[in-house]
C-alpha cells in the first residue's frame, strides 16, 4: 500500500492554485461582476423595504386571488405575511425575497437556453450531465470557499452558491420538457413549414413550458433552502437570523426566522405552482 | 391533365447504411434479409406512379406496408433514398428529394398541407389558432388571418367553436379542426394519414361523406392513407395497395375489386362488400359505337326488348307481348310508388350508378337496366353482367 500513497496527486493543490490564480490576475473582473451585482441587489432591497409591507402583502394576496382564484389561497397568504411582519423579520423577509428572485431569474436566464441546447444536441447532453450531477450533489461549504475568495463577502457569493446549487432543476426540467415534446407535434410544425427557429418557439417551449414551469418552483424552493448557507458568507437576509440563533443557541429566534422562510417558501410555491386543471386548460 | 404528384422509381430505407441497403435491395432481397445484414428497414421499394391534378389517390396496405412512409416522402417528412419525387408548385414540378430546405418550406406553407392520424393538435392554441398556425408561419397578420380562420371554421361546420381548446372537443370536431387547419393555406395538395382510423365508425363514415363534399367544391388533390379497403374504395379515384414496401397494384376501384393482381390484393377484396363499390360502368355489357350512336334501335336481348335512340338518348322501349314500357330516370332514389314487381317498366341510370342501387332496381323488375353517360347510351345491365359482378368477386374471394 505505500506505494500507493507514497506519493500524493495534489488534487486540492492544483484547485488551490487556479484559484490563487484567478485572483491574482483576474480580480477585477470578479470584483467588477460583485459591484455591479451588489449595487443590483441592495438597491432592490431597499426599494422593497420602502414599500410598505401592508401594499405588498395586498400584491402577494391580489397574484393568488387572480392566478388561483381560491379565497382559501388568499386568506392564507395574507395572514401568513402579516403573522411574519407581526414577529418582526419583514425587512429580512425581503432581502431574502431579493436574493430568491434573481437567484431564480439568472438560473432561469441561463438554464433554459441550455435546458434547450441540451434536448437538441446528445453530446452536449452528455457532456453536461456528470457537470450538473456534481454541482447538485457537491457540499455546498466546498465551493462556498472559493467564491468566497473571488467575490469577497456579502451578497454576491451567497447567490452565485444559490445558482450552483440551484440551476441543474431548470436545466434538467427544460430538457426534459423540450425532448418529450410529442413527435406528432412536431411533425404537424415541420409538414406546415416552419423554421427551426419557429419550431422552437410554436411548438417546442409551448409543449415544454409546463415542465419549464416546474423547473421555475423548484429553483425557487432550492433557492430558499440555501438561505442560510448564504447567510454565512454574509448575505443578509432571513438566515442571518437562524446562524446568529444557532451561535447563541436561541431556540426561541431560531424558530421564528425558521418559520418565516417556510411561510415565504409555502406563499412563493403555492401562487407559483399551476394547479392540473389549468394545465390540461392550457 | 397535368400531374400533381410524380413518384419516380422511390426507395426510401431508414438506418445509417444506406448505400449498403439499396445494394441488397437492387439483388432482390426482402425486407427481412436487408434487416438482418444492415440493421436499416425497408420503408418503401420502387415505387412509381403519378397522381393527377384533382384525384383523391389512396394509399392502401396493412400496418407497415409503407403507405405512411410513401406519404411522407411528399413533404419530406421521410427522406426519400433514391428516386426522384416531384410536387406541383403553381407551373412548376418541385423534386422533393434534392429542393434546398427554403424550397421545401416554401412548399410546405403554400403546396402541401397535412392531416394527421392522431390530429396532432396544439394542446396550447384555441380551435382558431391551430387553424390560423399555417397562415402565422407565413406571417400574415392577425387581423387577416381570423378571418380565413371563419371561413374555413364554417367550412368543416366548427364556426362556433372557435375559442374552445381541442381537449374540449370530441375526436371527429377534433379532425374537422385538423381538416380546417389544412385548408388554411389554400394548398392544392392535401396528405392525410389514415385520418379518420382514430375515429368510431358512425363518425368515421360521416368524415368520409363530408369529405368527398367538400372535395366537390374544393378540388384538391389528395393522398389519403388507409388500411381499410372499403374506406379506399368509397374515397378513391385511385387506388395503390402496397405490400412490403411495394406496389402491388394501381388502379382504379373497380380494377382492384374485379382484377386484383395477386393473393395479397384478393385477400383485401374477399374482405369487402362489392355491392358499395362496384359501379355500373364496371359491370356493364359496352354498347357498340354504330349501336348507340345517332338514330338507331338495340335489342335488349335477354328480355326481347326493342329500345329507340334519338341521338343516343333512349326515346321509347317496346316489348313485344307487352307493348310500350315505361321508361324511369333513376336520380339516386326509387320512386315511392314503386314497390311491387313490374316489368312494364325499364330503368335508366348514370354509368356510376352503384351495383347496391342496381340491385335495389332489379328488385322491381326483371328487365335490364339502361346506363347512360350525359344522357347519352352507353351500356346495358341484364341478368348476365349481375350474376357475373357478383361471381367475380366471390371467387376472388375463394
Amino acid at each position: 500500500m505505500e506505494w500507493l500513497t507514497e506519493t500524493k496527486i495534489p488534487l486540492g493543490q492544483w484547485i488551490s492554485s487556479l484559484m490563487d490564480a484567478l485572483n491574482e490576475h483576474a480580480d477585477f473582473v470578479f470584483y467588477t461582476v460583485s459591484d455591479v451585482l451588489e449595487f443590483i441587489i441592495e438597491n432592490t432591497i431597499d426599494f422593497l423595504v420602502w414599500l410598505p409591507a401592508l401594499l405588498i402583502i395586498a400584491v402577494f394576496g391580489a397574484l393568488a386571488a387572480v392566478l388561483h382564484k381560491s379565497w382559501k389561497l388568499t386568506a392564507f397568504t395574507v395572514l401568513s405575511l402579516l403573522l411574519v411582519v407581526n414577529l418582526g423579520y419583514w425587512e429580512e423577509t425581503m432581502e431574502t425575497l431579493a436574493l430568491v428572485i434573481y437567484a431564480t431569474l439568472f438560473c432561469m436566464l441561463i438554464g433554459v437556453p441550455l435546458g434547450v441546447a441540451s434536448a437538441h444536441r446528445p453530446w452536449l447532453h452528455q457532456a453536461m450531465r456528470p457537470v450538473l450531477d456534481l454541482m447538485q450533489t457537491i457540499p455546498t461549504f466546498v465551493y462556498l470557499i472559493p467564491t468566497l475568495i473571488l467575490f469577497g463577502l456579502g451578497v454576491v457569493p451567497g447567490l452565485i452558491s444559490t445558482v450552483i446549487f440551484a440551476i441543474a432543476a431548470p436545466i434538467r426540467l427544460t430538457h426534459l420538457g423540450i425532448s418529450n415534446t410529442p413527435k406528432s407535434l412536431l411533425e404537424a410544425g415541420e409538414s406546415f413549414g416552419c423554421t427551426p427557429r419557429q419550431l422552437l418557439f410554436k411548438v417546442e417551449l409551448p409543449s415544454a413550458m409546463p415542465s419549464i414551469m416546474a423547473g421555475l418552483t423548484q429553483c425557487i424552493m432550492l433557492s430558499l433552502s440555501m438561505v442560510v448557507i448564504a447567510a454565512l458568507v454574509g448575505a443578509d437576509g432571513l438566515g442571518k437570523p437562524v446562524v446568529r440563533a444557532l451561535n447563541t443557541v436561541n431556540i426561541a429566534q431560531g424558530f421564528e426566522a425558521g418559520l418565516a422562510i417556510v411561510i415565504l417558501a409555502i406563499v412563493l410555491d403555492r401562487i407559483c405552482r399551476r394547479d392540473h386543471k389549468e394545465k390540461s386548460g392550457q | 391533365m397535368s400531374n400533381a404528384v410524380e413518384f419516380d422509381k422511390i426507395d426510401v430505407i431508414f438506418g445509417n447504411r444506406q448505400a449498403e441497403s439499396l445494394e441488397l435491395l437492387d439483388q432482390g432481397k426482402t425486407r427481412e434479409e436487408i434487416a438482418a445484414a444492415t440493421n436499416n428497414v425497408l420503408g418503401v421499394a420502387d415505387v412509381s406512379f403519378d397522381v393527377p391534378e384533382g384525384e383523391i389517390c389512396v394509399l392502401m396496405g396493412l400496418s407497415g406496408s409503407g403507405k405512411s412512409s410513401l406519404l411522407r416522402c411528399v413533404n419530406g417528412l421521410n427522406a426519400v433514398s433514391r428516386g426522384s419525387l416531384r410536387v406541383r408548385a403553381g407551373e412548376d414540378m418541385v423534386d422533393v428529394t434534392s429542393c434546398n430546405p427554403t424550397t421545401l418550406r416554401n412548399l410546405r406553407r403554400k403546396n402541401v398541407a397535412m392531416v394527421f392520424q392522431q390530429f396532432a393538435l396544439f394542446p396550447w392554441r384555441t380551435v382558431e389558432d391551430n387553424v390560423g398556425f399555417g397562415l402565422e408561419l407565413g406571417g400574415m397578420g392577425p387581423l387577416e388571418r381570423r378571418e380565413i380562420v371563419r371561413e374555413k371554421l364554417a367550412l368543416v361546420g366548427l364556426d362556433k367553436w372557435a375559442n374552445k381548446y381541442a381537449h374540449e372537443l370530441s375526436g371527429g370536431m377534433q379532425q374537422r379542426v385538423g381538416l380546417a387547419r389544412a385548408f388554411a393555406t389554400d394548398a392544392p395538395i392535401l396528405l392525410m394519414d389514415e385520418p379518420f382510423s382514430a375515429l368510431d365508425p358512425l363518425i368515421r363514415n360521416r368524415l368520409q361523406d363530408e369529405l368527398l363534399d367538400l372535395q366537390e367544391k374544393l378540388n384538391k388533390t389528395i393522398l389519403f392513407v388507409s388500411h381499410d379497403l372499403d374506406e379506399a374504395m368509397k374515397l378513391g379515384n385511385s387506388i395503390a395497395i402496397m405490400e412490403g414496401g411495394y406496389v402491388v397494384q394501381h388502379g382504379t376501384p373497380e380494377d382492384i375489386a374485379l382484377r386484383p393482381a395477386n393473393e395479397y390484393v384478393a385477400d383485401f377484396v374477399a374482405h369487402m362488400n362489392p355491392v358499395n363499390i362496384l359501379r355500373g360502368r364496371a359491370i356493364m355489357h359496352r354498347l357498340d359505337s354504330d349501336q348507340k350512336s345517332g338514330n338507331t334501335e338495340f335489342l335488349l336481348e335477354d328480355a326481347n326488348i326493342r329500345v329507340t335512340l334519338q341521338d343516343g338518348v333512349v326515346r321509347s322501349a317496346n316489348n313485344g307481348e307487352r307493348g310500350e314500357l315505361k321508361l324511369i330516370n333513376y336520380d339516386g332514389t326509387l320512386p315511392d310508388e314503386l314497390d311491387a314487381t313490374d316489368n312494364s317498366i325499364v330503368f335508366v341510370a348514370q354509368e356510376d350508378v352503384l351495383l347496391k342501387d342496381l340491385i335495389e332496381m332489379r328488385s322491381i323488375t326483371q328487365n335490364p337496366v339502361i346506363l347512360t353517360r350525359d344522357g347519352k347510351v352507353t351500356g346495358t345491365l341484364g341478368r348476365k353482367e349481375f350474376f357475373d359482378s357478383l361471381t367475380q368477386t366471390a371467387s376472388v374471394a375463394d
